[in-house]
């Protein structure tokens, strides 16, 4: 049942690190994140993890495991051969704080910048909304935060200076959930494509194909905001839409607010 | 001292699920300078695995539900040892805190009429949790996390700093509650996990919200945080915690793979329908409907079922009784060798949905078994078994502001005591959050307008060296290993059915493993240091164990989370006396105490027939009322 199976993981931190060798017991059933937890209970009780639900719904354990994207928790090591070296690394986009830790403070910042729920004047109790038209902003607040997708877009993978002006598709995706929720007053068009760069996103789906929680980020998400974006002036399509009757919401008329 | 920081706040939240968040914005609302402190990342709480959802009287599903009828539920739930004053504010106000995150931009499911969709849960008379499909937990913490983002939005607008007036300590961990000369509380002491290093919050008031003990038991739906770090803080700064001995055992865990064991399976599975078979396919709850419920649920399988469609005319199916009733049945059919193959029973839902629905009202368990257990719930049962999931008993509080016996000391949520007495009902906590994190949170900040702090440096001084303490140790045990035999402790000898000798033997081992957890030593910088980390937690994890088995010992009936083989019955004279624990020259002790009455016009929502039940003679209403 149990076998013995050749771990690398990364140690080190901000500074200077390296794969460190580990040979470590695995029983049925397990995740590498029981593996990174046993090799803490006996040869590395320093070793550095951030976990906390170890049931995928909280997102904290983000890791790459053989170079793949993924929460260790949810990795299951019958995934893997028995003579496999499972190598775990720490999310490459994050500065590294020791071991397998990240500091994802970049997205708490941008967090901050999205221009928050605005519902009105309609009162707490007083709210109807379709389950029909919540369905679609609920796809996207399953999201756990765990940043893998951040962590993936290649927008800001290799490329440092982009950070400054690129939100990631968490944090697109958390504007497009705030422009499809049906109670919400606000318009974040203008500040998607300008500030948190929505024109760097070139669909390649790599967010989407991470997601812990398959949320089709791309095609839900990135996908309609770029549309409202664009807008029906520069879209003959929307145009042509408008003058046989299938489009009927006009955003582009709101004013954008300050 | 030079490494230490120091910062200024009027209030001080410690802990960051569903009730720190909900006491911060409440207190920042207030006008106060707030601080957020939170063990792991912001937004990462145990509140996440809150699944079924927030119980309020708003009636849309049924227009029947009033408060007095949560009210009603949540002391049955109980037993009756609730603080009634506790549940008659819990069951007056969930319903605006639940509208009130709708405000802040939540997305609840929709009712055909696009009000807040409710769902039947365990023990609730009409169906009455607000939801999101099983992921109502996540909703409540993001919703909260982004309104303190929208306030820190206002306040940079105004005063050009995000956190001028709310900020968030991520991944700092409070080790000690610091006291002034008068007795006061003035602060909080703790270490930044990034970097080790020591940090002071000064402030006349600390709201505790850090949830509960479960990492003491072995099998548990708890998270690592879960080490009853605010109910140790309280007892070492001398606040009293009471009901410890009622521990609630979720019927429904999962049981198999090894490495997930006692991970939740929401008890929507059977508020959705889902129910519980032994090895020989029986639904064997039928079984094990107590006395004091029986006119309130079905007896055939036909009756049970029809109550999904017509819950006015039929009576409850059993499955859906108080989560203590349902754990101890669960554990008397394995015990008696009707259990599935890994020692758990069958919960079906397969064959009771079609498996669009299944998908869609219970999607994270769907891709919950499908992930690590290799099981598709929308084609064969779960299999399932009872997890350490929740601590009744808390810190002695004020019920109105949640204030503890220390001044400048708050408490709210799962650390707090009283609420749901010896056994919650599901949805009462998310619902509990919300109603006295708000309410601790006013407290605090009233509180904090009339007082000033002044920390002592000796207080910060004896904080720091016992914080120092594993590193100063040589060759002493590691920290992993005493942790692993404590949880095997608590499991085995104070776990879901007790015993006198086992608990006796169980506070003797609990004595050697306080010595223990003294002497353990870790190695290395302070900076993201785990084991250093978990040694601090220990000194939490044994003192909250030992107030939870002796009064397990003291208590001699079985009432909600407390079932004792040797004293079976449920005893009128025990419903009269809380347990409460204090410290006392490092030792805990306990103390008898009286609840107060019931106010009359709440006794008076009561049949006299099902108050005999619970009531002793003196207690009882007369006739004529």
């Amino acid at each position: 049942m149990g076998y013995k199976a050749k771990f690398r993981v990364w140690r080190g931190d901000a500074g200077k690190g390296e794969l460190k060798d580990y040979t470590v017991e695995v029983n049925e059933g397990e995740v590498v994140l029981d593996v990174i937890h046993r090799l803490q209970a006996t040869e590395a009780p320093d070793l550095a993890v951030r976990w906390n639900c170890k049931a995928g719904k909280c997102g904290s354990c983000s890791a790459e495991v053989n170079g793949r994207p993924r929460l260790m928790c949810m990795t299951r090591m019958s995934t893997f051969e028995e003579n496999e070296t499972v190598t775990v690394t720490p999310m490459r986009t994050f500065p590294v704080i020791r071991d397998l830790v990240t500091d994802v403070s970049y997205n708490y910042q941008k967090a901050r910048e999205v221009p928050s729920f605005d519902g009105g004047d309609v009162k707490p109790g007083e709210f109807r909304m379709q389950q029909v038209d919540v369905e679609r902003s609920q796809e996207f607040r399953k999201c756990i935060e765990c940043f893998l997708c951040n962590n993936t877009c290649h927008v800001i993978r290799d490329h440092e200076e982009n950070k400054e002006h690129f939100a990631g598709p968490r944090f697109l995706m958390r504007v497009a959930e705030l422009e499809m929720h049906p109670a919400d007053v606000a318009d974040r068009r203008q500040i998607a494509q300008e500030e948190f760069g929505l024109g760097f996103c070139n669909i390649t789906k790599c967010c989407t194909e991470v997601c812990p929680e398959h949320i089709k980020i791309t095609d839900n998400a990135l996908i309609p905001m770029k549309e409202r974006v664009v807008g029906r002036r520069y879209d003959p399509l929307v145009w042509l839409g408008s003058k046989i009757g299938i489009v009927k919401r006009d955003k582009t008329k709101e004013t954008p607010k300050a | 001292m030079s490494e230490i920081e120091r910062l200024q706040f009027d209030v001080v939240v410690i802990g960051a699920g569903g009730a720190g968040l909900r006491a911060a914005i409440e207190a920042r609302l207030q006008g106060k300078k707030t601080a957020i402190i939170s063990k792991s990342l912001f937004g990462k709480a145990h509140t996440v695995m809150a699944e079924g959802g927030a119980a309020a009287a708003m009636g849309n599903a049924n227009p029947n539900d009033n408060w007095q009828v949560h009210f009603r539920d949540t002391m049955r739930g109980g037993k009756f040892l609730n603080n009634w004053r506790m549940a008659e504010l819990h069951a007056k106000e969930a319903p605006d805190r639940v509208w009130e995150l709708e405000a802040w931009g939540a997305l609840f499911d929709r009712t055909k009429e696009g009000k807040i969709s409710q769902r039947n849960f365990g023990g609730h008379e009409y169906p009455r949790l607000a939801h999101v499909g099983d992921r109502t937990g996540l909703e409540l913490i993001r919703t909260c996390q982004q309104k303190i983002v929208s306030l820190q939005q206002d306040d940079h607008k105004e005063l050009g700093d995000y956190d001028a007036k709310i900020q968030v300590f991520a991944e700092t961990t409070i080790t000690r509650l610091l006291k002034d000369d008068e007795g006061k509380i003035c602060g909080a002491f703790g270490y930044i996990r990034e970097t080790g290093k020591f940090v002071v919050f000064e402030a006349p008031a600390v709201v505790l919200a850090t949830g509960g003990i479960g990492k003491s038991f072995k099998v548990t739906s708890n998270s690592w945080e879960y080490t009853g770090d605010g109910h140790a803080l309280a007892l070492l700064a001398g606040a009293s915690l009471i009901n410890m001995e009622f521990v609630q055992f979720h019927p429904t865990g999962m049981v198999w793979p090894p490495s997930v064991k006692g991970i939740l399976v929401t008890e929507s599975v059977r508020g959705d329908g889902g129910v519980l078979r032994n090895s020989d396919g029986k639904r064997f709850m039928f079984e094990y409907i107590p006395d004091v419920f029986k006119d309130k649920y079905a007896t055939t399988e036909e009756e049970a079922d029809r109550w999904y469609e017509d819950p006015d005319n039929n009576r409850r199916p059993p499955e859906l009784l108080p989560r203590d009733e349902v754990a101890r049945a669960i554990n008397s059919e394995v015990k008696a060798g009707r259990g599935s193959p890994h020692g758990g029973v069958f919960l079906d839902i397969a064959s009771r949905l079609k498996a669009e629905q299944i998908i869609k009202r219970l999607p994270s368990m769907h891709h919950q078994f499908k992930e690590l257990a290799d099981v598709d719930i929308t084609a064969e049962p779960m299999e399932v078994g009872p997890t350490c999931h929740y601590v009744m008993g808390g810190v002695e509080v004020d019920p109105d502001t949640g204030a503890a016996l220390i001044p400048g000391l708050f408490a709210a949520g799962e650390v707090s005591g009283g609420m749901h007495g010896s056994n919650r009902l599901g949805g009462n906590s998310l619902s509990d959050l919300l109603v006295f994190g708000r309410r601790a949170g006013l407290g605090a900040a009233e509180y904090a307008s009339e007082v000033t702090a002044t920390v002592p440096e000796s207080e910060i001084e004896a904080a720091m060296a016992e914080a120092l303490e594993p590193y100063e140790r040589e060759g002493g045990e590691n920290p992993y290993a005493v942790h692993q035999e404590l949880q095997q402790t608590m499991n085995d000898l104070v776990g879901i059915i007790r015993r006198e000798e086992e608990l006796e033997q169980a506070i003797e081992a609990l004595g050697k493993l306080r010595e223990r957890v003294n002497s353990v030593s870790v190695e290395g910088g302070r900076g993201y240091h785990p084991g250093w980390h978990l040694a601090l937690d220990l000194r939490n994890m044994v003192l909250v164990s030992e107030c939870v088995a002796k009064a397990a010992l003291e208590r001699q009936e079985s009432r909600g989370g407390h079932t004792r083989d040797d004293y079976p019955e449920m005893s009128a004279e025990w419903r009269k006396l809380n347990l409460v624990c204090r410290l006392s020259d490092g030792t805990v002790e306990l103390k008898r105490q009286d609840m107060e009455p019931m106010r009359d016009d709440l006794i008076g929502l009561f049949e006299l027939d099902e108050l005999k039940k619970y009531l002793t003679e003196g207690e009882l209403p007369s006739e004529e009322k």
